[in-house]
């Protein structure tokens, strides 16, 4: 977690719940050994003042993560945790402003487009999920990238269209994964949606598909 | 050139009271904490002599008003923070800053009591988007407010679970926005306003200390607006949510390291309040070194380091032996920190800038000796006749028109536009989110929830004040209830004209009757409240707005909660309550047919208010859907449900009068056929009757016949279409 990172307890809660035993880590530190796998949470880190990630990409624990990514740990990035993962490298494209320039709060409907990833290994291609988006710079930007997309931005019956489309992300992206899968981001909250009481618990298999990955060091 | 203190916005005698309290002439900084701290923002002047009213007691209470917060006991060794504030004048002058920085100041409200906050609710109050002159200017607050409480609310991390939207041409001129924050904290986490021992070090934590926001306590906030109020613009704070969230997380890991022995934010009137505030309850004084402060920008003067209200700083109190702990928590959540003073047996406080001892008054007095004032009270002239006036005159329009119409009318219409721009769902607690009566936030650990609602109703309050305040308790008491919750405590925001008129301040007492009076009946304690002042402009008075918050708890929470979008066809629909009597006075259908404002609301009955919340925090637990009936009546209420669950309804009431009036002690609920709706009503005396049933894709109301589809269009855009 960087200053300003803030949906951290969420995502700790949403994976022990998964049955992984989570730890929070400051972006100063410079020591991963001993963890499984690696999610950057959601928030505004460094405040985000600049463009998002920009400065969090320099944070001293972000060596740390590229080489966990290197060496085929699972590495996660949510929302902000993605911005970062892009402004890294570490996946390609870039997240702009929202299409409407407006912050957006609300449910919305992802389909599975590859299975290759950490956070998909655990879906079916086709499956369509419902999940929270929370988020003012989520517009995707990338020449696209095969098999690297493993979520789109669906209506409730799967269809991709421009209407379904909350944020004008290209080719209605809302998350990637690289080459091997093992580095995986997405603007929606998984953590958000693992509990029907909570109006969906579609994020358990996202979360659970990463909890599967971790296997020990 | 005036006196100094007249342009710090003191009046001649208070100046004179200042003279003879420290039996000398005032040097500019002391004059300047004297006007910050006596003025109508931070002393209450005008309204101190009336708040004794509120009842404020009850066996849950933890911490009533006069704090920070209030505090209630939730039991399983969890407290709540609670808190209600206004930031009227700064997001006229600047929405964007003057909204964001509300926002923060209620959240270091909430954390200074030791709580972390965890979500918001706002009241926001304009003028109408599609004035012919003025439209344009309310649509860019509109949005620059709902941005500047998404910026800072989303950056902070606190979610916006809930709130209300209101446009009337009385707000045209000055735009109300209020913010209530809830905290949650363990009982042993709780901090007071104490400045701990004589000897104890004040640690200033957080953000640097600039020019902004000079005076905004006593300019901006305490005086009516003038043309040229953009030259006030200066006075008007710049937030900085990551800034806050960083204090925030260092605040809450010393108090839970038992590091203070105190805390205090500052806010309005900034280092002035900070350090006369907690000496002065406890009686002692303290030394400060403006040296010491962090600067935002150099060559600011002793008058303007003291007035500054520069955001995200807090001021703790330490022993002494913790200080380097302290600083160095500061250090790893990368905030600022600077030793600014100490705690001394001396009541004075002493403030010393450039080596030279610049200010030397009694701490006590910037509080305690603030002026108290008895202003005179009458009620308006014109009121009898507006009583005497029928509230609709002439034919009635057709119950399809008025329908679509109240669809139509953006404070009625679909809300998504503005709370799609807010967090609501960080936390992982929001059972029941915006767009509904209330709000319902699961107490993990616990098999508990929280409820919360804001609500105002500013043309029921200017018809009457007593009855208007009187109602909107049992409303907001009924939005917690339709969630399974049971209203605990309340918190008001009273925004009102120019006290120095004596009809705003019958406005004003006859709201605090109202409010009392219901909360009495409820057995709800009034824990916290804010008073705002001069809200006028373009030569008249606002309506008298007071706005309260309640928050309820559920226990247990429900297994379902009741939601607006769980009707299916086939389900019968019922009205429990009073469905006899007829209120079109301040009602929206009044307003959007008529365009009138005029009648006598009918006065509330405090014991049927009483019996309908119990039975609709018990019917919570049974039933798929419970719906307070208020604006735009039982019509709209039967609407919002069939267009959110997507079902149309048939319902046989034919009248208008009882399909959009307003009358107070309404419920909808529906449920499936055999549900238990009548038994437990009938357990507390409360009338049902079942008026229709859903189904089909028609909302077929009375023989009107609108296609359910072309409603939800129509409520959908009401509020987009005029942006």
């Amino acid at each position: 977690m960087f200053p300003g990172t803030n949906c951290e307890h969420d995502v700790a809660y949403a994976l022990q719940e998964q049955g992984a035993t989570a730890e929070l880590v400051w972006h100063t530190s410079e020591d991963l050994s001993g963890f499984d796998g690696v999610v950057l949470p959601g928030g505004f880190a460094h405040g985000d003042y600049l463009r998002t990630g920009a400065i969090a990409r320099f944070s001293p624990i972000m060596e740390e993560v590229a080489r966990m990514a290197a060496g085929g740990r699972p590495v996660l990035g949510i929302c902000n945790g993605f911005q970062i993962l892009c402004e890294a490298g570490m996946l390609s494209g870039a997240l702009m402003k929202n299409r409407d320039r407006s912050f957006l709060c609300r449910p919305v409907h992802l389909r599975v487009e590859s299975t290759n990833s950490i956070l998909t290994r655990e879906a079916r291609v086709g499956q369509v999920i419902q999940i929270p988006l929370n988020s003012y710079e989520g517009n995707y930007v990338a020449p696209a990238a095969g098999d690297q997309v493993i979520l789109r931005y669906c209506g409730a019956d799967g269809e991709v269209d421009d209407e379904s489309n909350p944020n004008g992300s290209v080719d209605a992206i809302a998350g990637m994964a690289n080459a091997a899968g093992n580095v995986a981001g997405l603007m929606p909250h998984p953590e958000r949606a693992i509990e029907s009481v909570l109006g969906s618990d579609d994020g358990a298999l996202l979360i659970g598909s990463f909890v599967a990955s971790l296997q020990p060091a | 050139m005036s006196a100094l203190h007249r342009q710090l916005g003191m009046t001649d005698a208070e100046y004179a009271t200042v003279r003879a309290i420290l039996a000398r002439e005032p040097a500019p900084p002391e004059l300047a904490m004297y006007s910050v701290m006596w003025s109508e923002h931070c002393s209450y002047k005008s309204s101190r002599v009336h708040l004794g009213r509120f009842p404020s007691e009850a066996p849950w209470v933890v911490v009533g008003p006069g704090e920070n917060a209030g505090v209630i006991d939730l039991g399983d060794g969890w407290l709540a923070a609670i808190r209600i504030e206004s930031h009227n004048h700064p997001s006229y002058v600047e929405p964007y800053q003057g909204a964001a920085t509300g926002v923060g100041g209620m959240l270091r409200d909430i954390f200074t009591m030791g709580a972390r906050p965890i979500a918001l609710w706002d009241a926001i109050r304009f003028g109408p988007l599609d004035d012919p002159e003025a439209g344009a200017k309310n649509a860019y607050l509109f949005d620059g407010v709902v941005k500047g409480i998404a910026g800072y609310g989303n950056a902070v991390g606190v979610p916006t679970v809930g709130g209300e939207v209101e446009f009337d041409d009385c707000y045209t001129h000055n735009p109300l926005v209020n913010v209530m924050c809830l905290g949650i904290m363990q009982a042993e986490q709780l901090q007071l306003g104490s400045p701990g021992q004589v000897g104890d070090i004040g640690v200033l934590l957080g953000a640097s200390t600039g020019r902004d926001g000079i005076g905004g306590a006593s300019i901006l906030a305490s005086a009516s607006f003038e043309p040229g109020s953009e030259e006030k613009r200066p006075s008007v704070q710049v937030g900085d949510p990551f800034e806050e969230k960083k204090l925030i997380e260092a605040c809450l890991e010393l108090y839970d390291k038992g590091l203070v022995t105190g805390v205090q934010d500052l806010g309005a009137a900034g280092l002035s309040c900070a350090t006369s505030e907690p000496p002065s309850r406890a009686g002692v004084g303290m030394d400060v070194d403006l040296d010491a402060v962090h600067l935002r920008e150099a060559g600011m003067t002793a008058a303007e380091i003291l007035m500054s209200e520069s955001q995200e700083r807090m001021l703790a109190f330490v022993e002494p032996a913790n200080v380097d702990k302290v600083l160095a928590i500061a250090s790893r959540w990368e905030i600022e920190s600077a030793v600014i003073g100490s705690v001394t047996d001396s009541s004075l406080l002493r403030v010393y800038h450039q080596g030279e001892k610049v200010v030397e008054i009694p701490a006590a007095s910037l509080t305690e000796d603030a002026p108290k004032l008895h202003r005179d009270i009458s009620q308006p002239g014109w009121l009898a006749e507006l009583w005497d006036a029928a509230p609709v005159a002439g034919s009635r329009p057709t119950n399809d028109e008025t329908l679509l119409a109240l669809l139509d009318d953006p404070a009625l219409g679909d809300p998504s536009v503005v709370y799609q721009q807010y967090d609501h769902m960080l936390f992982l607690n929001t059972l029941v989110g915006p767009g509904s009566d209330g709000s319902l936030l699961r107490l993990r650990g616990t098999d508990k929830a929280l409820a919360g609602t804001v609500d105002g109703n500013g043309r029921l309050c200017y018809l009457d004040p007593r009855r208007g305040s009187e109602r909107l308790v049992y409303e907001a008491a009924l939005n917690v209830a339709v969630t399974g919750a049971r209203p605990r405590a309340l918190v008001d925001n009273l925004n009102f004209g120019n006290p120095e008129h004596p009809e705003v301040m019958w406005q004003f007492t006859e709201s605090i009757e109202g409010i009392s009076v219901a909360c009495e009946a409820l057995g709800i304690p009034v824990v916290g409240g804010n008073v705002s002042f001069y809200n006028e402009g373009g030569g008249s008075n606002i309506h008298p707005t007071p706005v309260v918050g309640v928050l309820g708890l559920a226990d247990p929470v429900p297994r379902t909660a009741p939601g607006l979008n769980r009707a299916e066809a086939g389900m019968e629909v019922w009205v429990l309550g009073d469905f006899d009597t007829i209120d079109l006075a301040g009602s929206a259908a009044q307003r959007v047919s008529w365009h009138v404002l005029a009648g006598r609301p009918v006065q509330p009955d405090a014991d049927l208010a009483r019996r309908l919340t119990e039975v609709a925090a018990t019917l919570a637990h049974l039933v798929p859907v419970l719906h307070d009936v208020s604006a735009g009546g039982l019509a709209v209420a039967i609407a919002e449900i069939a267009i959110k669950s997507g079902v149309g309804a048939t319902i046989e009431e034919e009248r208008w009068d009882h399909l959009f009036g307003e009358a107070p002690h309404r419920l909808v609920a529906v449920t499936p056929s055999g549900g238990p709706v009548e038994t437990v009503a009938a357990g507390l005396g409360i009338a049902t009757r079942r008026i229709g049933t859903m189904g089909g894709d028609r909302l077929d109301i009375g023989g009107s016949n609108t296609e359910l589809a072309t409603a939800k269009a129509v409520w959908q855009s009401a509020i987009g279409s005029r942006l």
